[in-house]
Order: structure tokens, then C-alpha cells, then sequence
């Protein structure tokens, strides 16, 4: 059979044995097919979300991020850096849009607008593709879109100037629709410094976070104060609504100094004139004494009620990413309802719901939801979503509102907040200056809350809250009027044109 | 499997005269196929990149297809019954990995490699030509087996005197080229492997003791394979080279077994594989961590150090899914270090997916194939152990690295045939597909219809 002669054991042909490694060779290559079906199909999926894996982070900054718009302008922009993470975010005026924009880092996420509407900024909203089964087939990245904000760049600019640096912020809304004019708070910082992804972003972020002026913090929305006098409008509208009082300038039976009931201590006023004061001059003079009352009059449960109306409480706040919750304490005695009526004890408002408390008197006793977003775009211009108005609700009677806008008009026209009359505008507000810190040894807060309307319009067009925190300033003339209302009335002018 | 006899005797029955024949021109048309694909890949690449076809594609196509041209002249002058198959495979590889280093050199611009692996796949073509034009017959082969195995040790040795780069010992630097001498020593060692085998298979073949159903060889003849054990294992201890050494092994059994058809050969072959193995990984720390990142490839992720390279190659793997993410258009070079060389593979399976990978794969079996057919149908047990030999360390060394880098096996860093950045495995690729050209040539220009025993 072969040349060779036959095998021992009576001729094993060799093609056999050549057979058999070919088969064991087939084997070999078989197996590596399978385990590439594994590693490719079966598993790829969680070999993608593995958070190690660069390639999905590779991909979000492989495209310019759509921009967020203030009025017609984009404020933000992306610089293509070349590098692995290509694009990286550029704010055209940082500073002044931070508590708006919030940053879009690399490094650190996203927060605020840059993250409640990242989906349509980096192109993974499904609505922004036109055709989406075609774009999974083709796989092609797709634009981000825009975000349209519904700021007034001169309102925004006019309060930003107003704080000057100081602690403090701004909210400014459209009482008629709850679209959000301005939004400003103080100190504030460059979200670009935290764009990228090098050494320096680091630096940045560990001396942001480390400063004792807490320039990240957005003050507007994310921060609760003692609310002080401004607070009264919500009591005198909680009074009203309870008919614990019917005439504003009927005499009130309140006593001056007032005992807080169950206690010894003796609440004062700043000036004179309280007792028995009538509920207009109380409010034009910001009487403690006679809020603190009123609102024992009307009691714990119809005064939480009114707060609750107005918004205090309410956990799910979204502009559109989440505001912190301003509080009023439901469960009280009475003594500390007379503290919480004066907007003291654990009563706390973002300025962001005092601007709410003002629009909703303004709006005929309406509250619409504040909102900052217009409208998302494609990268086109095209319209993908409209804006984020929600039907609002009544939080009292028109009648009610009425009577709050005429106190109001009073407190401007002649009493603490003479600051922010605009000449040609009909002008409501209310100052505040509130105590805190232990035994209140804290520098007071400095409020005010307004609303304007020009002569010419059919209803108020902005309402406004403005806190100064200004540690800087002696502690005798902190005062909502002195500090906060000419503020107030800068942004008013903004939005009024006037 | 068919048994032995039913395929005997089916293959005497179309007994015919004459020669097979030559099929020149279907080579001549798959190599246009070839070059032509792969100058496709190099535009691809451009286009994904800069949306401009990249400007040396005229002179990378017109290159590949002159080398392409004159190795088929030579093979049509001095081979001409050579099987069709292994030298278009062999160009649209190499073309292929040519295409794949200039895709990574892009994301390195300090480290260009494409221009130096075109250089040594010109020197390949050339020794291919060379090797088809001087060898007549590859029977003269046989009396150069002892020459063989000297010069296949020395140049496994001539490593272990130069310093270690990246933790193995298998490189010696002379004038800024790094040459990987064991990639020749393959070359050689299965040519003196067929010699000895051939010469000593009937003594080999006799059966020695019994022991349940395998049938164990005689302590006389156990010397040659322990002594190859041992080389493997210095190879392995000396160069710390786990896939040179694994590769060198299974050649000697796939090639023991070929010849003798004893199992006990396997048997014993597995058994001192599995011990060598064991004590290797248990003692040396090197091959130690090997096997504990192929068990573990994310161990590092979950230690907070990152991925590693197993994982990143896996992450592209992945990435890839079953069509791609298309040339130019992955992140295979997150791998970092090797991508190049050992990982190549990775970035074929992102941006070609499994399709891709299982048409390169297809490529290497069919190469393959090439050699074991010639193995069945040449006479002599020389070419027959040889063309048997060179196959299968093709597919070893295909199953070595991409089963490493696949999380398949333990990695060792091993060159991707052809298709990796390397010298000295590209040349010596080029080496085994012109033997494979020379022994498919005297297999078909002998074949009368018969299939041999």
C-alpha cells in the first residue's frame, strides 16, 4: 500500500490521522467564531454600559452640544478642542446665566438646564431625530438640539448689576403665564471653567466648592431663606380668605407689645404706631404685632392651607429641574404660629416661591407654575416641544387678590417701599428683613417682593423677589427697602421698558 | 469522519487519467479581488476619517498590485499547478493589515507604522518569490533538517541575551529594527519536525504498554518528545513567551499524532501541557497574571485602576456588534500599548463586527485547508507531515492570539498572521504560504485521480 511499508499494527493509513487534525484544527477556529458571537452579540450589551467603557462618553462629546438661547442669542457655545472628548462646553457669559445654564463638564456631569435638558442638548431625545428607525439603521449621530429660555436678557442684566456682587439673589416672573424673566443669583462663576476635563478643571472645581461665598450655589432656586415681613402677604391673604378680616382699614384689636400666646416673650415692632393699627398701615409699616396676631386669628390649619396654595411645601417644584422646597410648619402651637405668620420660626421660601406669592397676587389670585423653557428646537430651528406651561390654579378669590394689590400699592406708594416706585407704572410690593442664626445674631436677610404694571398694560407684567444676604453692610440699615427694593425696581424697569 | 475504507474506495472509483488543472486565472482574478478590497479598506478609512480619499492610495494600490502581479508571474513560471488559494489570501491579509495599522497610525501621529510594515511586506513578497523561484522541490528540504533544528535553536536562544522589552524576552534590537527571531525558528522547527517524523515514524508507531484504551509509547522513543517539552518550557521560563512556547508544542503533537496515529501520543502530549502548564502559572508571576485576567478581565475596574487591556479589547469586541461601526470609525486604540501588534484583531472586530471577523477567519481556514489538502494528496510522508505542519501552525497561532484576545484562553502576546504590526511575522508568513505554493504544486502536478493511503 505504501512505499514505506505497512504500520505495526496492520497499515493506519496517514490521510486518517491528517483527517482528523483538520478536524481538530476546524475545531479550533469554530470555537473562536462562537466566542466572537459571545463577546459581539450575546454580551456586547453589557460590555457597552460597563462604566469603564469610554465609548459612549467618546460619542456624547463627539458632536458641538446644542445651545441654550436667551431670547433669539445662544448663550452657551462648544469649542472643538481635538482631543478624545472633542467638544467641550463655552458659555458666552458665564457668570450672569450660571444658575440658568448650570455647567456641562467632562469631569463633573451636568446640573440645571445643561441637565434637565441634556437629552436634547447632546442629540439622544428620540423626538429630535426625524426619522428614527432610518437613523438606527444608519447609525449617524444626530445634532443636538437647542433649549429657547424664557429670560429677559435686560431683567436678567439689570438684577445682576443690581447685587453687584453681593450675596443675594434675584427671580423674576410673567404673572400671567409663569414664564421666568430672571433668574440671578450672587456670588456666582464661569461654568467653562469646569468644561473640559484637564488639571486645571479639577483645581477649579476644588476651589469653587471650597469657597466660603459658595458661588455654585444657586440662590434663586436652590437656597431657603426666612422670608421676614414678606410673609405678610400671605397671612393678610389667609386673613381675607378666612374673614378674619373684612375691612382693611377697620381698627385691629392687637396690643403692641404682643405676648406670644402660652409664652412671656414679648414680640416688638421696629417703629411706631402698631397697636390696633388697621391691617393697612400694618402692612404699609410692616407691623409685627398685628401679623402675629392675625394669624393666630386665623389658625394653623387655613394658615398652612394659604401657604400650601401659594406653594410652601410642595416637594415637586420643577422650572424645569427641581427647585428646594420653601417650608411652613403645619404642626405649631400657637406661639409658634404667631412667629411662622411673621415669616419667622421654620417658615423658609427659595426666593424663586416668593416671586410666586407676588405673581400670584398680580394674576387676579391665579399661581401658574413657573417655567424656563420656551421651547426645544432641532438644531435646524425647527420646533420639537413647546413651552412648559402648566394650567395654573386659583389660591384665592380675585376679590382677595385685589385687596392684597391695593395693600401692596400702598407699601410702594407710601410706605417702606417708597425705593421702588417707577414713575409711569403701577408698582405693589413688600420689604422684609429677616432675622436669623441663633438668638438671631445672624446679619438680617433683606427681602422684597413686587409686581409692576405699566399704565398703559391690561395686567401686571412682572413680579419680582430679591433677597440680599450682604454681610458687608452695618446691621442698622439693612432693611428690605434700602437694600433690596431699589433692585426690585431695575428689574421691573427692565422688563416694563421703561 | 468517514471510515478509512469507504473513503478508499470512493476515491479509486472516478480513477481518470490526465493532469488536474492549472487554474492560474482564477488566481490571477481573486488576487484583483484582493487588491482591490484592500485599497477599498484604505479609502474607507480616508473617507470615514476626512471625507477625502487619503492621497497615498494610488501608490498603496499600485504597489500591493505589483507585488500581487509578480509573485503570480512566479508562481505561473515555476508552479503552475500550485492551488489557487493561498497567495490571494496572503495578499488581501497583509493588505488587509496594512489597511488596519494606517486606520491606528492616524490616532498616533508620533508612531507611524504602516510605512515600516510595507517595507517588510515587500521584503515577505520577496523571499516568497525567492522561495518559489530556488526551491524546485521541497523534498531537497529533508536533507537540511539537522541544518534546521540548529539554526531554529539558536535563534530561540539569541533573545535571552538581550534585555526583556515589555516583560518578555523574544526581541533583539540591532540598528533601530527589533527582530523577532522565533517567528523564523516556527519555520524551521516544522520542517525538522516532518523530517524527523518522517524518518522515524515506524519506530515511533510501535506500541509500547497498554493502559485501559490508549495505547502509551515505549520509554526508548519518549526522549525526542520530553526533549521538545523541555525546550518549550525554556522558551517559556527563559522568554516568559507563553504563546511561542504553546505553539511549538501543539505542532509537535498535531505533527507526532499525523505521523504515528497514537492517541497515547495526545494523551501524554495533554498531560505534560497540563503539568508545564500548572507549574508555570503557579510560579511565574508573569504568565501567573495572564490567567488572572483572563479569569477576571474586569478585576481592575472593580479595584478603581481602570480598565485593562483584556477589557478595553473586549469593550471593542463588543463595540463592534455583528456589522461594525465601519473603518475609521472605532476607539480600538483605548487599548493603549500593542494595539497594533497583538490586539490588532480588536480594531477588526469594532469597526468590521463579527462579520468581518468571521470573513478573516474564514480566510485563515480556508489557508488552512490549502494545507491539508495538499497534505492528502501528496505521496511522501516529508511533504505530506510538512504541508500538514505548516497548516496547522497557522491555526494555532490564529486560535493562540485572537482566542487571547477574545477572553477565550489566557492572552499571550502572540502576532495575528499577517494581518499585525511585525517584521519578522509578516516575512515569515510570507515564508509558509510559498512552501504551501510549492507543496500544493508537486501534490496537484503528481495527482492522477487516486487519493494516496
Amino acid at each position: 500500500m505504501s512505499e514505506y511499508g505497512r504500520f505495526p499494527e496492520g497499515g493506519q493509513p496517514m490521510t486518517r490521522y491528517i483527517r482528523h487534525a483538520c478536524a481538530f484544527c476546524v475545531l479550533l477556529l469554530t470555537a473562536l467564531l462562537v466566542n466572537a458571537a459571545r463577546v459581539q452579540v450575546v454580551r456586547s450589551h453589557e460590555y457597552d454600559a460597563n462604566p469603564a467603557n469610554r465609548r459612549s462618553t467618546i460619542a456624547r462629546y463627539q458632536q458641538p452640544r446644542g445651545d441654550i438661547l436667551v431670547g433669539d442669542a445662544p448663550v452657551t457655545g462648544s469649542v472643538d478642542t481635538r482631543e478624545q472628548l472633542r467638544y467641550e462646553r463655552s458659555y458666552l457669559n458665564g457668570p450672569l446665566y450660571a444658575p440658568v445654564t448650570g455647567f456641562a463638564s467632562q469631569t463633573y456631569g451636568t446640573t440645571f438646564l445643561e441637565h434637565a435638558e441634556d437629552g436634547v442638548l447632546s442629540g439622544t431625545d428620540p423626538l429630535l431625530a426625524p426619522l428614527p428607525v432610518w437613523n438606527d439603521v444608519t447609525r449617524g449621530a444626530v445634532r443636538g438640539g437647542d433649549v429657547v429660555t424664557t429670560l429677559n436678557r435686560r431683567a436678567q442684566e439689570a438684577a445682576y448689576r443690581g447685587l453687584a456682587g453681593r450675596k443675594g439673589a434675584v427671580a423674576a416672573i410673567e404673572p400671567a403665564t409663569g414664564r421666568i424673566l430672571a433668574l440671578v443669583t450672587s456670588p456666582s462663576y464661569d461654568p467653562a471653567e469646569l468644561s473640559g476635563n484637564n488639571e486645571a478643571v479639577a483645581s477649579a472645581w476644588a476651589r469653587l466648592n471650597h469657597d466660603p461665598e459658595k458661588p455654585m450655589l444657586n440662590r434663586a432656586v436652590r437656597q431657603t431663606y426666612p422670608p421676614g415681613s414678606t410673609f405678610k402677604v400671605v397671612t393678610a391673604a389667609a386673613a381675607l380668605e378666612a374673614g378674619v378680616v373684612t375691612d382693611l382699614d377697620e381698627r385691629t384689636d392687637s396690643p403692641d407689645p404682643y405676648r406670644l400666646p402660652g409664652t412671656t416673650t414679648r414680640l416688638t415692632n421696629e417703629g411706631e404706631g402698631c397697636a390696633d393699627a388697621s391691617v393697612r398701615d400694618a402692612f404699609e409699616w410692616s407691623c409685627n404685632t398685628v401679623f402675629a396676631k392675625l394669624g393666630v386669628d386665623v389658625g394653623a390649619r387655613d394658615m398652612a392651607a394659604t401657604a400650601q396654595a401659594f406653594g410652601f411645601n410642595d416637594t415637586g417644584v420643577r422650572i424645569p429641574y427641581s427647585a428646594a422646597t420653601s417650608t411652613f410648619d403645619t404642626h405649631v402651637d400657637r406661639a409658634q404660629l404667631a412667629l411662622s405668620s411673621i415669616g419667622q420660626y421654620n417658615t423658609r421660601a427659595t426666593p424663586l416661591q416668593m416671586a410666586m406669592v407676588a405673581a400670584a397676587v398680580a394674576d387676579g389670585g391665579r399661581l401658574r407654575p413657573p417655567y424656563l423653557v420656551e421651547r426645544t428646537t432641532r438644531h435646524g430651528g425647527e420646533t420639537v416641544a413647546g413651552s412648559g406651561a402648566r394650567p395654573g390654579r386659583q389660591v384665592m378669590r380675585a376679590s382677595t387678590a385685589a385687596r392684597l394689590m391695593e395693600l401692596m400699592a400702598g407699601v410702594v406708594r407710601d410706605g417702606t417701599g417708597t425705593n421702588a416706585a417707577i414713575p409711569g407704572a403701577l408698582v405693589g410690593g413688600k420689604t422684609g428683613t429677616a432675622q436669623h442664626g441663633v438668638g438671631n445674631s445672624g446679619v438680617p436677610y433683606a427681602w422684597f417682593v413686587s409686581w409692576a404694571q405699566s399704565e398703559d398694560a391690561p395686567e401686571p407684567q412682572v413680579a419680582v423677589a430679591v433677597v440680599v444676604e450682604d454681610a458687608a453692610a452695618d446691621r442698622g440699615e439693612i432693611s428690605g427697602g434700602g437694600d433690596a427694593a431699589p433692585i426690585a425696581k431695575e428689574v421691573m424697569r427692565a422688563v416694563l421698558g421703561r | 469522519m468517514t471510515k478509512a475504507g469507504t473513503t478508499m474506495a470512493a476515491a479509486r472509483a472516478p480513477a481518470r487519467a490526465g493532469r488536474l488543472p492549472r487554474r492560474r486565472g482564477v488566481e490571477l482574478a481573486l488576487l484583483v479581488l484582493a487588491v482591490l478590497l484592500s485599497v477599498y479598506g484604505y479609502c474607507a478609512v480616508g473617507l470615514a476619517r476626512t471625507g477625502t480619499v487619503p492621497p497615498g492610495a494610488v501608490g498603496y494600490g499600485a504597489g500591493l498590485a505589483v507585488l500581487a502581479l509578480f509573485a503570480h508571474v512566479v508562481v505561473r513560471i515555476r508552479a503552475p499547478y500550485a492551488d489557487p488559494l493561498p497567495l490571494p489570501i496572503g495578499v488581501l491579509l497583509n493588505g488587509l493589515g496594512l489597511v488596519l495599522i494606517y486606520r491606528l497610525d492616524l490616532e498616533t501621529p508620533n508612531d507611524q507604522a504602516a510605512p515600516a510594515q510595507l517595507v517588510w511586506s515587500t521584503l515577505g513578497v520577496g523571499l516568497f518569490i525567492g522561495v518559489v523561484l530556488v526551491l524546485r522541490d521541497h523534498r531537497v528540504l529533508q536533507r537540511y533538517s539537522y541544518v534546521c533544528v540548529v539554526a531554529a535553536l539558536v535563534l530561540l536562544a539569541l533573545p535571552i541575551l538581550f534585555p526583556a522589552v515589555n516583560g518578555a524576552r523574544i526581541w533583539i534590537r540591532i540598528a533601530g529594527f527589533s527582530i523577532q527571531p522565533g517567528e523564523f525558528a516556527k519555520v524551521l522547527l516544522a520542517v525538522f519536525f516532518a523530517a524527523y517524523l518522517a524518518a522515524n515514524r515506524s519506530a515511533l508507531a510501535y506500541t509500547g504498554r497498554r493502559l485501559w484504551r490508549l495505547q502509551f509509547p515505549t520509554g526508548r522513543v519518549l526522549g525526542p518528545i520530553l526533549t521538545i517539552w523541555l525546550v518549550s518550557v525554556g522558551v517559556l521560563v527563559l522568554e516568559r513567551d507563553l504563546g511561542t512556547s504553546l505553539l511549538f508544542f501543539g505542532l509537535f503533537v498535531v505533527l507526532l499524532y499525523v505521523a504515528t496515529g497514537r492517541t497515547g501520543w495526545i494523551a501524554v502530549g495533554l498531560l505534560l501541557a497540563v503539568l508545564g502548564a500548572f507549574a508555570v502559572g503557579r510560579f511565574e508571576p508573569h504568565v501567573n497574571g495572564r490567567i488572572e485576567d483572563w479569569l477576571h478581565p474586569f478585576a481592575t475596574i472593580e479595584a478603581g485602576l481602570g480598565p485593562n487591556q483584556l477589557s478595553q479589547s473586549l469593550f471593542a469586541f463588543a463595540a463592534g456588534g455583528v456589522l461594525g461601526t465601519g473603518l475609521g470609525l472605532g476607539h480600538s486604540v483605548l487599548i493603549g500599548f500593542a494595539t497594533k501588534s497583538d490586539f490588532i484583531l480588536a480594531t477588526a472586530g469594532e469597526e468590521l463586527g463579527l462579520a468581518g471577523l468571521a470573513a478573516i477567519v474564514l480566510l485563515y481556514a480556508l489557508l488552512v485547508e490549502c494545507g491539508y489538502r495538499a497534505g492528502l494528496a501528496l505521496r511522501e510522508p516529508f511533504g505530506r507531515l510538512l504541508a500538514v505542519g505548516l497548516a496547522s501552525i497557522v491555526a494555532l497561532q490564529v486560535f493562540v492570539i485572537a482566542g487571547g484576545v477574545t477572553g477565550l484562553i489566557p492572552l499571550t502576546g502572540m502576532a495575528m498572521p499577517f494581518l499585525a504590526q511585525g517584521g519578522s511575522s509578516v516575512v515569515t508568513n510570507w515564508a509558509i504560504v510559498a512552501l504551501l505554493v510549492r507543496v500544493s504544486d508537486s501534490a496537484r502536478s503528481q495527482y492522477d485521480g487516486r487519493e494516496a493511503s
